[in-house]
């Protein structure tokens, strides 16, 4: 997986818990909370999004990584390819 | 519009102070318990309570999502029964609401809340928008939400149970919403959040009386001073839990027919049972001052009621204790059985429920009511638990004006056991007069509720 099929991941978990937001123009280096109406309940929808999509745990210490879309394509892709490797 | 007898000490002790406080604050006058005005008193019911009036409807039905629409149902025979397929044990007959929940909400908030919270919503916004109430203006602090529900947390729970069955039940992938998806209060707490309301905002747990009990406990609150404006009746989610059709299934009370129009027949030899429903009713309730202050249109007055509860078994209903929770409304209403136009039954079309309510009503209404019409709005809409007190008032409100009263629909055969004197069957019937209108919902633990209106006559 790459990093911009990693983003797409995290932005098709967005589209579903924040049905109301345009996703069209998202920076990809901003903090994701700065341009979009996400609150703490949001985020652990996005961690559980991942857990039951992809398999990916995300431990409540790295939650920060998941600020922005580059972000988290820095830290999820890794994950993706890992479990890939395994499968 | 002067009171009735004259004040008790210490309510014309309140009526003097609130009095002076008038002098010192002007028209906003406070006594120590709320703003309750003079004038409040003087618009007194017979106890001396401040007079209690409804000036908007917010509802969704199986078969309207307005007053309007469910009352022109309810004249011309349209019932709202269709099949749903319900988790684990396909098709079934039930009652679906069909509002749209996105002309009060967002996406997200459809997606994040319940059912039930929508439901209360919409119910909520299109009572207020039908009051005509100056509510963005209005002190949200000033207003109370009280909403009756049968049960709440069933379908957030089997959905999330049924959701990690899919992971091995880890409890891991058990949702983070859980917990505020399935606390009690959650209908009105949703409403509350939705209209910024700040004032109490809770929940009535009632099973099947609960609608009327919103009513109720919201008229008290009014007449305490505790809010100005009260939201208030019930709502359901039930049709989203399978449990509770699994449930009246293994009692043997679940309703079954090959036309689904034809499955709700209360009265009719044929009947084998419930018709589970959703939907939702939403009154505002006022105290009269602050209604005809503000030129309020308004449906009706709460004229009386009475609560008890059986207190002899978990299901079977007790004639004896529902004849006296209608007894006991009528006294608080000061009216007698003969005074009362529509009698709209509770009656849920199971065998013995249904003739064990006509025991009640004719231990009460005998036969020397001849102006009593009494109806069933269930073999409309099924049983809409919650709601069902608050929808059935509405589907009867309208009688008021149209002097028409809506009939129990689908009795081919009625059953001899349930041949009521009045008894409306199959199309409705003009009323000379219609000035009342009594409303009984009873529910499981033996929780009995009757609810009077009347017209309102200044």
């Amino acid at each position: 997986m790459t990093n911009e099929e990693c983003k797409k991941a995290v932005l098709d978990i967005i589209a579903d818990i924040a049905p109301d937001e345009d996703l069209t123009n998202v920076k990809p280096d901003v903090r994701l909370r700065d341009q979009l109406q996400l609150d703490s309940m949001d985020f652990l929808d996005i961690v559980m999004e991942l857990r039951k999509r992809h398999g990916i745990e995300v431990p409540e210490a790295d939650y920060l990584r998941l600020a922005s879309l580059d972000s988290c394509a820095e830290y999820l892709t890794p994950k993706f390819n890992a479990l890939a490797a395994k499968s | 519009m002067a009171g009735r007898g004259k004040l008790p000490d210490a309510v014309a002790s309140d009526v003097s102070r609130a009095a002076d406080d008038k002098n010192v604050h002007g028209k906003e006058g406070f006594i120590a318990f709320g703003r309750l005005l003079a004038s409040d008193f003087l618009l007194a019911h017979p106890l001396n309570l401040p007079r209690i009036v409804i000036t908007g409807v917010g509802l969704t039905a199986p078969n309207g999502n307005s007053l309007a629409e469910f009352r022109r149902s309810l004249l011309t025979g349209v019932a709202g029964i269709e099949w749903l397929d319900v988790r684990y044990m396909g098709r079934l007959l039930a009652g679906v609401c069909h509002y749209d929940a996105l002309r009060h909400q967002n996406k997200k908030e459809v997606r994040v809340g319940t059912r039930a919270g929508s439901i209360s919503i919409w119910c909520a916004r299109e009572a207020i928008a039908d009051s005509g109430v100056a509510f963005e203006a209005f002190p949200k602090d000033r207003i109370g939400i009280y909403i009756g529900c049968t049960e709440h947390g069933n379908v957030e729970t089997e959905n999330e149970i049924f959701a990690i069955s899919k992971f091995n039940y880890d409890t891991k992938y058990w949702s983070h919403y859980h917990n505020p998806r399935t606390v009690a209060n959650n209908p009105a707490g949703e409403a509350s959040l939705n209209l910024g309301v700040t004032g109490p905002a809770y929940t009535i747990g009632a099973a099947c009386a609960a609608g009327n009990l919103g009513l109720i406990h919201a008229s008290q609150m009014l007449r305490l001073g505790e809010v100005d404006l009260a939201v208030c009746g019930g709502v359901s989610e039930s049709i989203h839990t399978f449990g509770i059709f699994a449930g009246f299934k293994s009692q043997g009370a679940l309703a079954t027919n090959d036309v689904p129009a034809r499955a709700s027949r209360p009265f009719d030899l044929a009947r084998n049972g419930i018709v589970v429903s959703e939907g939702g009713c939403l009154y505002t309730l006022e105290r009269l001052g602050d209604a005809l202050a503000r030129g309020a249109r308004i449906y009706g007055e709460i004229a009386g009621y009475g609560v008890n509860s059986d207190a002899s078994d978990y299901v079977l209903p007790n004639p004896v204790r529902q004849a006296e929770c209608v007894r006991k409304s009528l006294a608080n209403a000061g009216l007698a059985p003969a005074d009362i136009d529509i009698v709209n039954t509770h009656a849920t079309a199971t065998l013995l429920g249904d003739i064990q309510e006509c025991e009640a009503i004719r231990a009460v209404f005998g036969e020397g009511c001849p102006r009593t019409h009494i109806n069933n709005t269930k073999s409309f809409i099924g049983h809409c638990m919650g709601a069902a007190g608050a929808l059935e008032l509405a589907g009867n409100l309208p009688s008021f004006d149209d002097l028409t009263v809506h009939p129990t629909i689908n009795v081919d055969n009625l059953d001899p056991a349930c041949a009521l004197p009045g008894l409306v069957l199959n199309a409705p019937v003009k009323a000379a007069r219609v000035d009342t209108i009594l409303n009984n919902s009873f529910g499981m633990l033996g929780i009995n509720s009757t609810l009077i209106v009347k017209r309102f006559v200044a």
